[in-house]
């Protein structure tokens, strides 16, 4: 399979800061692949590595075959880039952002409408209406089209979706899905571990460095321990109570349950005695499937159950 | 959940212009619970927060908050409650205590009170370290937690959190819904929006709004199961898609 990025050591600091410690990662033609992590693991500096906009200080990527550091204007005819907060031209309209980022690079609206069609459709009715009136789904999708205008094959997106409503985001991803078919590669970030689960394969990142590339269900198999659902009633008082029973190993709450680890595989019956004698009557507990979050909260090696 | 209502909405309705933003809303919301207030972008959820915290007058209907009318006692609402936004109300270039005292003194604490509460929340936050450093140098989760403390920090009968957990780790969030948990054990209301379906599964009753109406309101197990649907995120999409026009809506 052909190589859409490979990179190696990739280190980058601003003053003391470390954004970058020595990241290495493939990128394969044709996937989706995810980075996920919170604010400040170093999802921007690197994607702006990716798009030519940094140099890194170590390390080496070649992008589309093309070494990101020499070859940049070369590369940059080929990627396409949504940075985190939209960058649009709010006092220009719908269609004249577009067609400004088309002419830039050297295209028509036209020649390439095709490929934008079925993102562009939604918003095509308010053409006319200027771009600082969007609503934030709306700014997406065209922030999205202005992105593939010039037939990027490489497509960067960071933080498409965040501040966007739940059935933007959806629809959102089905679109992503879709440029497949035009084989181009994606390369997206987000904060939020469920939208993992569409990504061909995800990155956990942290603090600057990768701490696992798998496929979405890889990632959740790899998680170690037997994982229980623990349900009260009192929600609060569970978690505390959970928390200081002798052979938990993790507590976090999940909704409206508690994800909790144990050091012994069969601690049901402990675990039922000492919930009674804490008080505890209504409680339920269910044998789980982790998700990618929980091995996120393993991974970033945060077992103590004091983490406070 | 059984309870004292603290928040009363009857049959409120607000328009701006010929535009229907909450189109007559019933619900109540109860002392002690965490309720989630879910909704699209334009479905009319900003409207209804403003008219709840006391910024902005219904057109029509019955609101009381806290035991108080927002149509005529807006200046009692607002001591009442607490606020907090994704956007942190804190300011950057003070010192970690410096925003605590000015917040205490904002809401008309007394002295000695806001120096004891300070001391408590520092030792209660383990931000001994960064009691003197500015907002500006925190890293994004420490300032969400003194967001919500700050919020908090008068003891008001509800806090309204819009949008308050993102781009955090998930360590960092589960420390935050603890500490909302934590203020529901004190007796505090949280009122919260997100556009995070999977948050929505820490509240006790979440309703979900689209284009100004309440279409569902129940604890989120209800909902799953009267929508027959896996997760919150699954109601929400059934909920929101079918009923929305080709992408009218604006900000």
């Amino acid at each position: 399979m052909q190589k859409v990025i490979e990179a190696s050591g990739i280190a980058k600091n601003f003053g003391s800061t470390q954004a970058l410690r020595g990241i290495s990662f493939d990128v394969n033609e044709g996937e989706i692949f995810g980075f996920i992590g919170p604010d400040g693991a170093g999802k921007t500096t690197l994607f702006r590595i990716i798009t030519t906009l940094y140099l890194p200080d170590e390390g080496s990527m070649t992008v589309l075959g093309v070494d990101c550091v020499k070859g940049y204007r070369k590369l940059r005819e080929n990627i396409g880039y949504m940075p985190g907060r939209f960058s649009l031209y709010m006092d220009l309209s719908v269609e004249e952002n577009l067609r400004f980022y088309a002419s830039v690079f050297g295209t028509t609206i036209e020649e390439n409408y095709e490929l934008i069609k079925d993102i562009y459709s939604h918003i095509e009715p308010f053409k006319t209406r200027l771009a600082g009136q969007l609503s934030g789904g709306m700014k997406q999708k065209l922030a999205l089209s202005c992105a593939l205008i010039h037939k990027p094959r490489l497509l960067v997106l960071d933080e498409p979706t965040t501040g966007v409503d739940a059935v933007s985001r959806t629809e959102f991803w089905e679109m992503l899905g879709k440029l497949k078919a035009h084989n181009i590669t994606v390369v997206v970030s987000t904060p939020y571990m469920d939208e993992a689960t569409k990504c061909d394969r995800v990155a956990l990142i942290q603090e600057g460095q990768i701490l696992s590339v798998n496929p979405p269900e890889v990632l959740k198999d790899s998680f170690t321990r037997k994982l229980f659902y623990v349900k009260a009633s009192d929600k609060y008082n569970l978690l505390k109570i959970l928390r200081s029973f002798p052979l938990t190993i993790s507590a976090y709450p999940f909704g409206d349950s508690i994800h909790t680890t144990f050091s012994k595989d069969n601690p049901l019956g402990d675990l039922n005695e000492y919930l009674l004698s804490k008080g505890i009557n209504d409680f339920s507990i269910s044998e789980g499937r982790a998700g990618i979050e929980d091995r996120f909260l393993e991974l970033m090696g945060t077992e103590s159950i004091h983490y406070q | 959940m059984t309870g004292n209502t603290v928040i009363s909405v009857r049959n409120l309705v607000k328009k701006f212009g010929n535009f229907v933003a909450n189109d007559n809303l019933d619900f109540d919301v109860f002392e002690g619970e965490i309720f989630g207030f879910l909704g699209a972008n334009g479905a009319g959820k900003t409207t209804t927060i403003r008219i709840l915290s006391g910024l902005s007058k219904p057109t029509s209907g019955t609101v009381m908050v806290a035991g108080f009318d927002a149509k005529k006692q807006a200046e009692e609402i607002k001591k009442n409650i607490g606020y907090m936004c994704q956007r942190f109300s804190l300011y950057d270039d003070l010192t970690v205590k410096e925003n605590i005292m000015l917040y205490g003194g904002i809401y008309g604490m007394k002295k000695k009170t806001i120096q004891d509460r300070t001391t408590a929340l520092l030792e209660q936050l383990n931000f001994g370290q960064y009691s003197d450093s500015m907002i500006s140098s925190l890293p994004l989760g420490l300032k969400q937690k003194l967001a919500f403390s700050v919020a908090v920090l008068h003891e008001p009968r509800i806090v309204f959190l819009d949008e308050p957990t993102g781009g955090v780790d998930p360590v960092t969030r589960r420390q935050f819904w603890e500490m909302i948990y934590e203020a529901t054990a004190r007796g505090i209301t949280v009122f919260v929006t997100t556009h995070y379906m999977d948050e929505a599964e820490y509240c006790d009753r979440v309703s979900i709004m689209s284009e100004g109406r309440i279409v569902a309101l129940d604890t989120p197990e209800e909902l799953r199961k009267q929508y027959n649907a896996g997760s919150i995120e699954e109601v929400f999409i059934k909920i929101a898609r079918p009923s929305r026009n080709v992408e009218g809506g604006l900000e």
